[in-house]
């Protein structure tokens, strides 16, 4: 058997750990071969308990740990490193509880929270050098640690609670989907909701929209004078919460 | 730095290592401990670091690392290049460890004589190679790849197995002898594996510290492990027992200079309890590293 036959072979013992996969490598190798069926199921399961205490928190050990196995079996690693094997989980978890949103919402909070934790490092904007900007032409280079979700449940209730040590408040859906904002200053997380205007506006500016068609924007949805008052608060409480690392000038259109 | 000069590639059948040797005595770099390291000079001569913990764009743990390696040389060892891959090294994996290593300057990089992933399946786990000429081939070849691609010659950690296939060709000892004569690459020898690898499979350990190349060792591994079923298991959540002491204190006259760590991944106790540990390697392992200095 070639090299690459018997790795195929071992990682179909290790997806499926079936009699016909251990037949394929060897029948005298089946102590072996279940020392590492048990290190692979065990390894996954362990990364997942790492990156989603909170959501193993509000599920219970129990429920988690059948969650973990049915992910284990559905969806194999394919990442180089462990602390990807996460990224799917959430999705695992939608499937499994239709009926309550906020676990799934719960476990995307947290691998959002995971990734802005070593999202790329990057500057802040100073404030005095905001005197300089030409509003007319600036775009707003947002951080590289934003992650952003839609949420229908009151998970952002239900992450704080855990978070505190509180008793979490009981699952809720929301009358209308909120958005969820997830970003790092310095080496904290932070988490929060956004209205549906600050969302918006956000995503605007995500997109590279200027500065100047963002208060377009906001003043055809919300008239003249509130659009440019929001447009204004947004500025400030973005640059507040460094949330934006550079304001650059657009590039003019060619005449 | 201990870096690299150009060189040919393996089929040169080249011989010489260039990896610069250091002697002392360190520890893992652990997340309960990283407080200890950031605020006080720790009694180690280096820390080692799992490489792929810290393979990010950014954030925290690089912070650390990067304060750690102000007051220590670091070691870098990773549990993902998988150079027994028969498909090959993944690239990304391989700029994001270059990257690392640009930064840290390390001491040494490692892995592991295994495999974790095949096609797009990454199984995390450290799997056995049969030691056959066609593995042998082709760990060489990924090893050659991963050097270039690092710019510097790497160790490579024999493993614990649990699987001996009959269709091996040659021992374990025997391979990393020709991978070191081919590649370049020096050794990280745990004392661990050998202990835990010669009981699960019936060989002789003493034989096994013979036969390999003892001038290509620059880094030793020291761990515990656990009774499994029918096999011993290379868990690391355990204080290093006697046998492997015994095997420590056997090999190290045969070595020159060599840097000797405690490795410990599960159950990981306060930093007081793992410095007394390394304070019995530094009994067993001075004499020897004074005789090779």
């Amino acid at each position: 058997m070639s090299l690459l036959a018997l790795q195929r072979d071992v990682g179909t013992w290790l997806r499926d750990g079936s009699n016909a996969a251990a037949e394929a490598i060897g029948v005298g190798y089946r102590p072996g071969l279940a020392v590492y069926l048990n290190n692979y199921r065990a390894q996954l399961a362990a990364g997942l308990e790492t990156s989603f205490p909170l959501t193993r928190m509000w599920m219970g050990d129990d429920a988690f740990q059948e969650a973990t196995i049915i992910h284990v079996d559905r969806v194999p690693p394919s990442g180089w490193t462990l602390d990807a094997y996460g990224r799917d989980f959430p999705m695992t978890l939608a499937a499994l509880y239709p009926d309550h949103v906020e676990v799934a919402e719960l476990a995307w909070t947290e691998w959002a929270i995971g990734e802005a934790f070593v999202a790329p490092d990057h500057d802040i904007v100073d404030a005095a050098s905001l005197s300089a900007v030409d509003w007319g032409r600036a775009i707003l280079r947002l951080s590289p640690t934003i992650r952003i979700a839609e949420v229908s449940t009151n998970v952002f209730d239900i992450w704080l609670a855990l978070t505190e040590d509180r008793p979490p408040p009981p699952a809720q859906r929301l009358s209308e989907w909120r958005t969820l904002l997830v970003w790092r200053i310095g080496h904290s997380c932070q988490v929060r909701p956004m209205n549906a205007p600050e969302a918006a506006a956000l995503g605007q500016a995500r997109s590279g929209a200027t500065f100047a068609q963002l208060c377009d924007i906001l003043v055809a949805a919300n008239g003249e004078e509130r659009g440019t008052a929001l447009a204004g608060a947004f500025l400030g409480q973005w640059l507040a919460e460094g949330l934006i690392i550079e304001i650059a000038n657009a590039v003019q259109p060619a005449p | 730095m201990p870096g690299r000069t150009s060189r040919p590639g393996y089929f040169s059948e080249m011989t010489r290592m260039t990896i610069a040797p250091f002697a002392g005595f360190g520890l893992g770099l652990r997340k309960p401990h990283y407080a200890a390291f950031l605020e006080g000079r720790i009694e180690v001569d280096f820390v080692e670091a799992i490489s792929e913990n810290f393979m990010v764009d950014g954030g925290q743990p690089l912070d650390i690392l990067r304060r750690v390696r102000a007051d220590y040389p670091i070691a870098l060892h990773g549990v993902s290049m998988s150079v027994g891959s028969a498909d090959g090294l993944d690239p990304d994996y391989l700029e994001r460890l270059r990257r690392l290593v640009d930064m840290i300057e390390p001491l040494f990089v490692s892995d592991h004589l295994s495999w974790s992933r095949i096609d797009r399946f990454n199984s995390h786990d450290l799997l056995p190679l049969p030691y056959t000429r066609e593995a042998l081939d082709l760990v060489c070849a990924n090893i050659d790849r991963a050097q270039r691609a690092l710019d510097r010659d790497m160790l490579i950690e024999n493993p614990s197995s649990y699987l001996d296939f009959a269709s091996a060709d040659m021992t374990e000892w025997q391979f990393l002898g020709e991978l070191t004569r081919r590649t370049g690459c020096g050794l990280l020898l745990d004392v661990n594996n050998v202990f835990v690898s010669a009981a699960n499979h019936g060989f002789d350990p003493i034989a096994y510290l013979e036969g390999i190349p003892a001038s290509r060792v620059r880094q030793i591994h020291l761990a515990g492990h656990s009774q499994g079923e029918e096999l011993l298991i290379d868990t690391h959540d355990q204080d290093v027992p006697v046998g492997v002491w015994d095997l420590y204190a056997h090999v190290m006259p045969r070595l020159g200079p060599v840097a000797t760590m405690i490795e410990r991944d599960d159950r990981i106790p306060p930093l007081q309890e793992l410095l007394d540990e390394l304070s019995v390697a530094r009994r067993l392992g001075t004499p020897s590293l004074r005789t090779a200095a």
